[in-house]
């Protein structure tokens, strides 16, 4: 798919203008787009209960939105570059077992210890990930679709059936779970720093801008003297190291870690990334916009039951809300492409 | 497909070598896997209690039953570039209606035939979105997994139907005269063999090979490449919808949660049976023994009270090998080749 | 095109095909099929009499097989099991899925049977869904107990109960109204909405709560946590802001009460609204310190499994085929006596509060 159809509205050439003004403009009216769902969605849902914008309830929306986020992030990075990343939900599962058995172990254990551990099992995840698609030659989907059963089967192996309760981990990691400053709970702090260096990184560096260079036309950016293997390598060890910082998040908010913690996620977590604007083609997207996707997400989640529509529907409004928002994408940019078209062919 | 890396043996690898190496790469992953394949069918009746008599046999052919069903047109569609990840969303969307139909009181000989068309048309919903708009479909397929699946639990919520009737969840799970020969094995073979014919010996199969090496060459060749996409894409909801509907015979037992998951394994046995992810390249006896290879290797590990997890490492690993074992194999080939030819020098 | 015409033909005859295999005899609806009788149930290979003096013989080959097996409480219940088999020289196994589905469980029954196990001990994910395959083992030869929760009864020999559905059920309506001071709102938070013991339990604790001395409580809501870990959690959340007055959760599951009972623990809710229902000590320990939980119940979980062992040595031995009334010994439990439908009951829940958590440790 991609690769030819990507083409397919290319090939009615547009060649004068300059593209990226095109897909910034739908990425604007795609952030937009998300923001008013949000309000809108957030004003029915606090006027049929107020509660639903109390201190606490947006306290849990954060905390949820937060991990979520996280993994997008790590997502939208590897997307860029026209890879993808199955394994992240495996990989959270697996650095989660490994902080809290540390924890277990030790549990005089600073905080930023357990945290470092476990962004560097995900590190060393995503390594194997970078090194079988860069000198394997493996395609990014059957590399981490595969890497999804063998960390997961680690994981399991690992814990033996065993689960990390609540009264295992020691009480300063509970708290950090929970602990806030200002009011703000210190695990959204922290997805608010990944989101900004990650942002600020992909949007002004060259190592950022370089990603998109390669998902939108791999060859052209080998021409280009880009380090391809490189840069490749970074966004697979970056999405496993902040999987991995997910996974000890995941650990001290839910307080129970067992190996199949964040089964299912990579689902979650690349429909973020999609209703966020990033496109699975390559070469387009942002942070921000995979960060308003999990909110999204999130917020629908939450939303659903205090609207008190049945929790059965979750799930189809979820995948609706992804087909809706690759649609819109295409509608937008094939008009938009149209326009500058026409704007070229005025000015001539 | 989407997310073809810009490595140098990937996508730019498979345009430049001459097709006649290609075709030789791929004869050998096929034969490996089926030696492969019929290795470990050998070894395990030797060596594993229980794995080689008729009983296990029955137990492996249902076993193997969704996964190979399903596989079938998953291989067309991969081979044309494209995936079709809701697969066990429409198996359990179909289950989900099917109980619900039954519970409703109509009758089961007019259920089965509606899940079937149900599933065309949710089939032609990701057909849709794919060739008419234009969607990458891995993208699409994303989104109606959780649409399908959402579905299922809206039609049936968190209840179960298992009251189907004996003589048809009888039929799924016995044999033939109460024999060895399981009533499914010949409607299977049938399936397997149409779909290799219709892959390896018909214009329509060359179509598809064609799309997915080249889209835009097989378009200037005057194939209909969309439409091609579009009926494989019908083809896999109406084949994931009958897999729905044996499911549920099956086990006796409609559930939204049905088969849950089971896309990953499906794509996993294609891709392991030697199909290559960015189209154009594959086999279907390779496919199938693929399929028959991962189920006989985790029954047998069953017998051998071997864990679950040792059985998802090997099958994660297998499918990494699959794709990495002829790519180190031809690098090898390839340096001692230029060693050999400087040595001559 | 040549092509596309291949395609549907290909497409059309997949569908013929399939129509012509399902139109076996006329139309079969829910009705004309409820007016046939139900499908042959084999009864066991055991003699059809019992003989309660039938020694147990050594070696027997016991095999469990939980709803899953990354479930702590799974495991302790596993290891009751073990334990019993030990004490009988038995060949103790267990295997399992690590989701709980019912049909990874089927391939591990068809397993089980290929491994001519002697006994097959079963907590069934779906009562129906195992069905089949159960029989098939019976029809080899290989008695088949459920514990914990059950499959029809017409293709097991013996239940295990954990306790009474009415003892467990009063005991939730009982605990729903101590902890709402006598008056207020109550949710459930149960587990998934077709779970077999805790719709029996609610069904019970309803009716209590329709009697007079329960005026005062109001259950306003029974939520699904599907015993997944998060999604309970979230679930909390949700009762939480629609019923921001509710006095008292009630979660007759494991995973559901120490989900719930971490969300209030870190929540503007703690010391607010009271959680309890049926849990394990290790996993409630530290909310029962920190207040959040008062008191919470629940039976032995390795009892149930000791008890499974030595109904199905008994079973395979021929001391009792599964009829009402039987007896049978079960080493440090003591005798036992078989109940209609083939149940028996371990015994009566054990209440856990502050004073004696500590000297539980499963």
């Amino acid at each position: 798919m991609s690769a030819a159809t990507a083409q397919r509205t290319q090939e009615t050439p547009v060649p004068p203008a300059p593209p990226t003004s095109a897909v910034e403009r739908v990425l604007k009216a795609r952030s937009l787009g998300i923001v008013l769902a949000l309000v809108v969605l957030v004003a029915v849902t606090a006027a049929a209960n107020p509660l639903f914008v109390s201190g606490q309830s947006l306290r849990d929306i954060a905390l949820s939105t937060a991990i979520l986020a996280i993994l997008a992030v790590g997502q939208t990075i590897v997307i860029i570059t026209r890879s993808i990343d199955l394994s992240v939900g495996s990989v959270l599962g697996l650095s989660a077992y490994a902080a809290g058995s540390l924890l277990q172990a030790a549990p005089g254990t600073p905080i930023v210890v357990a945290i470092g551990l476990a962004m560097l099992v995900g590190a060393a995840c995503g390594l194997v990930n970078a090194v079988l698609v860069r000198f394997g030659g493996v395609p990014a989907l059957v590399v981490t679709l595969g890497t999804l059963y063998i960390y997961r089967g680690i994981a399991f192996f690992w814990a033996g059936g065993q689960q990390i309760n609540a009264d295992e981990m020691p009480g300063n990691y509970l708290g950090f779970g929970t602990a806030t400053v200002l009011g703000v709970p210190v695990l959204v702090l922290i997805a608010a720093v990944v989101l900004v260096v990650a942002g600020i990184v992909l949007g002004r560096y060259r190592a950022g801008r370089d990603l998109y260079a390669i998902g939108s036309n791999p060859d052209a950016a080998v021409l280009a003297g880009i380090s391809v293997g490189r840069r490749l390598l970074a966004a697979f060890v970056v999405s496993g190291a902040l999987a991995g910082l997910a996974g000890a998040l995941y650990a001290a908010r839910f307080g129970t870690v067992d190996a199949a913690a964040g089964t299912g996620y990579e689902l979650n977590v690349v429909a973020a990334a999609v209703v966020g604007g990033v496109v699975v083609t390559g070469g387009s997207g942002t942070v921000w916009g995979a960060a308003l996707g999990a909110l999204l997400l999130t917020v629908i989640n939450s939303a659903l039951p205090v609207l008190r529509i049945d929790q059965f529907w979750q799930q189809a409004i979820v995948g609706a809300l992804i087909l809706l928002a690759i649609s819109t994408d295409r509608v937008l940019t094939t008009r938009l492409a149209a326009q500058l078209r026409r704007r070229n062919s005025h000015g001539r | 497909m989407a997310v073809d890396v810009p490595s140098s043996t990937g996508t730019a690898g498979a345009a430049a070598p001459a097709p006649a190496r290609r075709l030789g790469a791929l004869a050998s992953w096929e034969a490996t896997i089926i030696a492969l394949t019929v290795l470990v069918l050998v070894i395990a009746s030797l060596t594993v209690d229980g794995f080689g008599d008729a009983g296990n046999a029955v137990f492996l052919l249902l076993d193997i039953t969704p996964i190979l069903l399903i596989a079938l047109p998953m291989t067309l569609i991969v081979m044309t570039g494209e995936i079709d990840l809701s697969v066990a969303s429409i198996l359990g969307l179909t289950g989900a209606v099917m109980g619900s139909l039954w519970v409703g009181g109509m009758a089961i000989e007019t259920i089965i035939p509606l899940c079937l068309v149900l599933g065309a048309v949710l089939g032609a919903v990701n057909g849709f979105f794919v060739t008419v708009l234009g969607l990458p479909s891995l993208a699409v397929t994303i989104g109606t997994l959780a649409l399908y699946r959402g579905l299922a639990y809206v039609v049936l919520g968190s209840n179960a139907v298992a009251d189907f009737p004996f003589a048809h969840t009888g039929w799924v799970t016995g044999t033939a005269g109460g024999g060895v020969v399981p009533n499914l094995l010949l409607p299977l073979l049938v399936a397997v063999v149409a779909f290799g014919i219709a892959l390896h010996a018909t214009p329509a199969g060359r179509g598809i090979v064609a799309t997915g090496a080249s889209d835009t060459a097989a378009r200037f060749a005057g194939l209909a490449t969309l439409r091609i996409k579009f009926t494989l894409f019908v083809l896999s909801g109406v084949v994931s919808a009958l897999t729905g509907v044996l499911w549920a015979l099956r086990y006796s037992s409609a559930r939204a949660d049905n088969g849950a998951g089971l896309e990953l394994a499906v794509v996993a046995a294609v891709l392991l049976g030697g199909v290559s992810i960015f189209g154009g390249k594959g086999s279907l006896p390779g496919v199938v023994a693929a399929v028959v290879l991962l189920a006989s290797l985790q029954n047998a590990l069953r017998l051998e009270n071997v864990s679950n997890e040792a059985l998802t490492v090997v099958t994660g690993g297998l499918l990494i090998a699959s794709v990495l074992a002829p790519n180190v194999l031809r690098a090898v080939r390839r340096r001692s080749a230029s060693a050999r030819a400087s040595r001559a020098r | 095109m040549s092509s596309r015409r291949g395609l549907s033909l290909v497409l059309a005859g997949s569908l013929g095909l399939t129509m012509a295999l399902t139109a076996c005899g006329g139309g079969t609806t829910r009705e004309s099929q409820a007016q046939q009788p139900a499908a042959p149930a084999p009864s066991s290979s055991a003699a059809a009499s019992a003989d309660p003096s039938a020694e147990i013989p050594e070696g027997l080959k016991i095999a469990f097989l939980p709803k899953q097996l990354n479930n702590p409480y799974s495991d302790i219940e596993a290891a009751g099991g073990k334990e019993a088999v030990e004490e009988l020289g038995g060949e103790y196994s267990l295997v399992g899925p690590n989701d709980a589905s019912a049909s990874s469980q089927v391939s591990y029954i068809n397993t089980l049977i290929q491994q001519q196990q002697d006994v097959i001990n079963i907590a069934a994910n779906d009562p129906n869904a195992v069905c089949p395959s159960l029989n098939q083992a019976r029809a080899k030869g290989i008695p088949v107990v459920t514990f914990d929760s059950d499959a029809n009864p017409d293709c097991r020999d013996v239940f295990i109960n954990q306790a009474t559905t009415e003892g467990i059920g009063k005991t939730l309506a009982e605990q729903a109204l101590e902890l709402s001071g006598g008056s207020g709102k109550v949710a459930v938070l149960s587990a998934t909405a077709n779970a077999t013991n805790q719709n029996a339990w609610i069904e019970v604790m309803k009716e209590e709560l329709a009697k007079p001395e329960y005026a005062g409580v109001e259950l306003v809501e029974v939520a699904y946590g599907d015993d997944d870990d998060q999604k309970s959690f979230q679930q909390t959340q949700a009762l939480l802001q629609k019923y921001p007055d509710l006095k008292a959760i009630v979660s007759p599951t494991t995973v559901g009460i120490a989900a719930a009972a971490r969300y209030i623990s870190s929540s503007d809710y703690k010391g607010k609204v009271a959680v309890t229902g049926l849990g394990t000590p290790n996993q409630m320990r530290e909310y029962v310190k920190d207040g959040t939980v008062k008191e919470f119940a629940l039976w032995s979980p390795a009892d149930i499994g000791y008890l499974a062992g030595y109904a199905g040595a008994a079973l395979k031995a021929g001391q009792i085929t599964g009829a009402e009334g039987e007896t049978f010994e079960a080493g440090r439990l003591g005798e036992y006596t078989i109940g209609a439908d083939g149940e028996v009951v371990l015994g009566p829940p054990t209440t856990f509060d502050a004073s004696n958590i500590d000297q539980f440790d499963f």
